[in-house]
């Protein structure tokens, strides 16, 4: 019988191929709302069956653990500006089609400047000049730590995949460094909270809040890069060097040029990450500052395609995720890895819903007419 | 044919799913009671109301979870605590795994924010992102276990407790140093070393180590101990390297102050591999992952310093800044001796419990150790000014270094002869 229909049916039974026309922006969106459901649902049953709790309430306490209180909201306002900085600063290094994979890097960086401002700076300088400088020293640092990889691709065509990464490394030990020159007690490994009686270097309050600074400085930059990155020149030599080189020689761009420019930018973005993470919310410096970060970024920064402003509700759904996560950990007893289950099981759908958006599936016999859509 | 299987295939498996999902959801039966009890407290501003009556709401923040020695005795200290006190289990939120940074004060602020009055933290980095927390919660107050601030605080909602760990510590030595003897006296070991895998080097450690090894020169007066640090709390493989390392440099007991059982399981492997290696442990008795190898293992019985703290606490009186028990108030114990102990381990580990328990007998007296060769007459445990060093308050009266007397956190920050820090 097999022999028979493979003889009688030549047509392999599923096809897969690249999507010729881009499709409307409704119908993205309607397969991105059916793959965050479905993982809803895959994680409804795995909750179910793991650990015997009602997937609902679970779901109910995720949102608390998120927003449950107005302090709960702040913090997740807060940690979802930081990855935003973040997919922000690797927006223009991937739209370039330069892979930047040392965002942690950067950002450690931009976090050593600001807490050594914060500590040898303390008793010498006012809060409005000292952020000043902490802003303009951190984006000097990150921006050097991206340009660093970035020259070297300009002028040898290195690996900026490997690069990069190394460097995120060099920084981590750097950072150790300096976390054992400022540790506070000698011999705790940790930095502690810097100026915790004076606040010296802090985020100012703002209307009251304590975040309320990190959330218009990075909005800004997210309007900043909207505007650089689709109505600049800059943004079109960004673009036309991530499609094809040889097509920006031809068009008399400066390649070399554009990589450096681009990467000490996306580095110094980074580095002011880097300041938000130490100056305006941790306090401290740790080899953990930068936390994995720099990667969950890039999955903002590529699912928005590099849209700023798709940017955000992709930052809003992880750091959700991250917090609920923490809730139901607690409140339920499980395990951490419970919840990074669960986590990892909604990134699985919604990475895959691209697949799905960029692609078409036919199966054997099915009609031509979906070509159309 | 094929087509209409997958696609019926598919249709069971996405019905299978849509029914799986919706009946948890028409059962609430089904739930477990203590979360529905747990959504109840409207998280409005519970932590502005003071404690009056009823039941106080403890959160405890944790470095890792139960399968770290360190803090499965921890929650086991305070669900023991609780029982004692007669506070409902519901009471209490335990945060997992956090660690040493921002987070910590971050998870203090929501614990505060969820209506905690109480707020424990176990690890020594918790601290300062404790202290941050405790400035903006009055009405909460916050104890760091194992920290040394909250006396020089300007706050008063906070406080640090500690068990004289470093007696239980030199008891697990004499266990140590009777194992020692007896294999010397058998010849089958001529050198008297003995290795530590310690974890950071302050005072803490240095406190723990330094016990541990007067109580083996109790009994073996010419030991020498080398001490290898992880630079970290818990890292089972870094532990267990050291452990390697230190038996390839000739130790024959291992003791620790990490947190896993990375060295005894090394020890055991070690042991099994024809080496002559004893172990000694820390927080959990390590006889299921070193049957052998284990000798004893010191442990805090954190229950203890919990109910103190929050017997107190419930009785509306002041904590304590710094609470600190030993042998006297059961806080330290070892465990179980292993089966490879000396004979005459029980009464002599007996006879010098009673010593510690009645003050005759003194862990740091300064006629049993030297440093650089001298008898240590002064040492300021204090330091007020923030640069590390010492500057008030003498540790050493009568002769003896009162340890963890002045503040519950261990000071002894000595040398001594006869140990040598290797990184």
């Amino acid at each position: 019988m097999k022999n028979k229909e493979r003889t009688c049916n030549p047509e392999p039974f599923m096809r897969i191929s690249k999507r010729g026309v881009v499709m409307p922006l409704w119908k993205s969106l309607g397969i991105r709302a059916i793959a965050l459901a479905a993982a809803l649902i895959v994680c409804a049953i795995v909750i179910f069956a793991i650990v015997k709790l009602n997937p609902i309430k679970v779901y109910g306490a995720m949102f608390e653990g998120a927003f449950g209180t107005n302090k709960r909201m702040w913090v997740t306002i807060r940690d979802m500006m930081m990855l935003l900085c973040i997919a922000i600063g690797l927006a223009p290094a991937f739209r370039m089609r330069f892979w930047n994979i040392g965002a942690e890097g950067q950002i450690l960086a931009g976090g050593i400047v600001s807490a050594a401002c914060m500590i040898y700076l303390s008793k010498s300088m006012a809060t409005i000049p000292m952020m000043i400088l902490m802003l303009a020293l951190s984006v000097v640092a990150g921006g050097i730590w991206g340009f660093i990889p970035g020259w070297f691709k300009a002028k040898w065509n290195t690996n900026e995949t490997l690069f990069t990464l190394m460097m995120n490394y060099i920084a981590i030990q750097i950072t150790a460094y300096f976390v054992a020159l400022w540790e506070n007690p000698v011999g705790s490994n940790s930095v502690g909270v810097i100026n915790s009686k004076t606040k010296i270097g802090w985020f100012p309050e703002i209307f009251g809040q304590d975040y309320a600074l990190n959330v218009i400085l990075v909005l800004a930059l997210a309007v900043g890069m909207f505007i650089y990155l689709r109505y600049s020149k800059h943004g079109y030599e960004v673009a036309v060097v991530g499609e094809s080189e040889n097509t920006a020689r031809y068009a008399a761009i400066n390649v070399p040029k554009v990589i450096m420019r681009t990467m000490f930018l996306s580095g110094a973005l980074c580095g002011i990450a880097g300041f938000l993470a130490v100056s305006g919310a941790s306090h401290t410096i740790s080899t953990s500052t930068a936390g994995g970060r720099g990667f969950t970024a890039i999955i903002v920064a590529w699912l928005a395609k590099f849209n700023s402003f798709v940017m955000i509700p992709i930052a809003a759904l992880l750091v959700f995720l991250d917090k609920g996560a923490i809730e139901i950990a607690s409140r339920y007893n499980l395990s951490n890895h419970v919840s990074n289950m669960l986590t990892g099981i909604i990134l699985f759908f919604i990475l895959g819903s691209e697949f799905f958006i960029n692609y078409q599936v036919r199966f054997r016999g099915g009609k031509q007419k979906e070509v159309q859509a | 044919m094929k087509k209409y299987l997958a696609i019926a295939l598919t249709l069971v498996m996405v019905l299978t799913m849509v029914a799986c999902a919706s009946t948890p959801a028409a059962e609430p039966a089904a739930e477990p009671a203590a979360p529905a009890a747990d959504a109840e407290p409207a998280p409005a501003e519970p932590a502005a109301e003071p404690a009056a009556e009823g039941q106080p709401r403890i959160g405890v923040i944790l470095i890792h979870d139960e399968n770290s020695g360190y803090d499965l005795a921890h929650i086991e200290g305070v669900k023991g605590a609780m029982a004692t006190l007669g506070i409902a289990d519901s009471e209490v939120v335990f945060k997992y795994n956090i660690p040493e940074d921002e987070t910590c004060y971050d998870t203090a602020v929501d614990l505060a924010e969820q209506g905690c009055e109480i707020i424990f933290s176990v690890s020594y980095g918790h601290q300062s992102h404790m202290m941050a927390a405790a400035a903006e919660y009055p009405d909460v107050t916050f104890v760091a276990c194992t920290g040394d601030t909250a006396a020089l605080e300007p706050v008063d909602n906070v406080a640090n407790m500690f068990p004289f760990t470093f007696q239980s510590r030199y008891v697990s030595g004499v266990v140590a140093g009777m194992k020692l003897k007896e294999l010397m006296d058998a010849g089958t070991v001529k050198d008297p070393h003995v290795g530590y895998v310690g974890a950071y080097p302050y005072a803490e450690v240095v406190s723990g180590y330094t016990a541990f090894f007067l109580g083996i020169r109790s009994i073996v007066p010419e030991a020498y101990m080398d001490v290898q640090y992880t630079n970290s709390w818990y890292d089972p493989v870094a532990e267990g390297e050291a452990a390697r390392a230190l038996i390839g440099k000739g130790c024959v007991i291992i003791g620790q102050h990490a947190d896993s059982t990375g060295a005894p399981s090394e020890v055991q492997a070690q042991m099994d591999a024809g080496k002559v290696a004893y172990s000694v442990g820390y927080n959990i008795d390590m006889l299921s992952v070193a049957p052998k190898a284990a000798l004893t293992s010191s442990q805090n019985n954190w229950a203890a310093l919990y109910t103190a703290t929050l017997d107190k606490f419930l009785k509306g009186e002041a904590i304590p800044k710094d609470l600190a028990l030993g042998y006297a108030d059961d806080a330290v114990m070892i465990s179980a001796l292993g089966e490879s102990c000396a004979a005459g381990t029980a009464e002599k580990v007996a006879e010098v419990i009673a010593g510690l328990k009645d003050g005759s007998l003194q862990v740091f007296d300064t006629a049993n150790f030297t440093v650089k060769g001298e008898k240590v007459t002064s040492y300021l445990w204090q330091d007020t000014d923030g640069d590390f060093v010492g500057d008030s308050g003498e540790a050493i009266v009568d002769g003896i270094f009162q340890e963890s007397v002045f503040r519950s956190a261990p000071y002894f920050g000595l040398r001594i002869d006869g140990i040598t820090e290797l990184n």
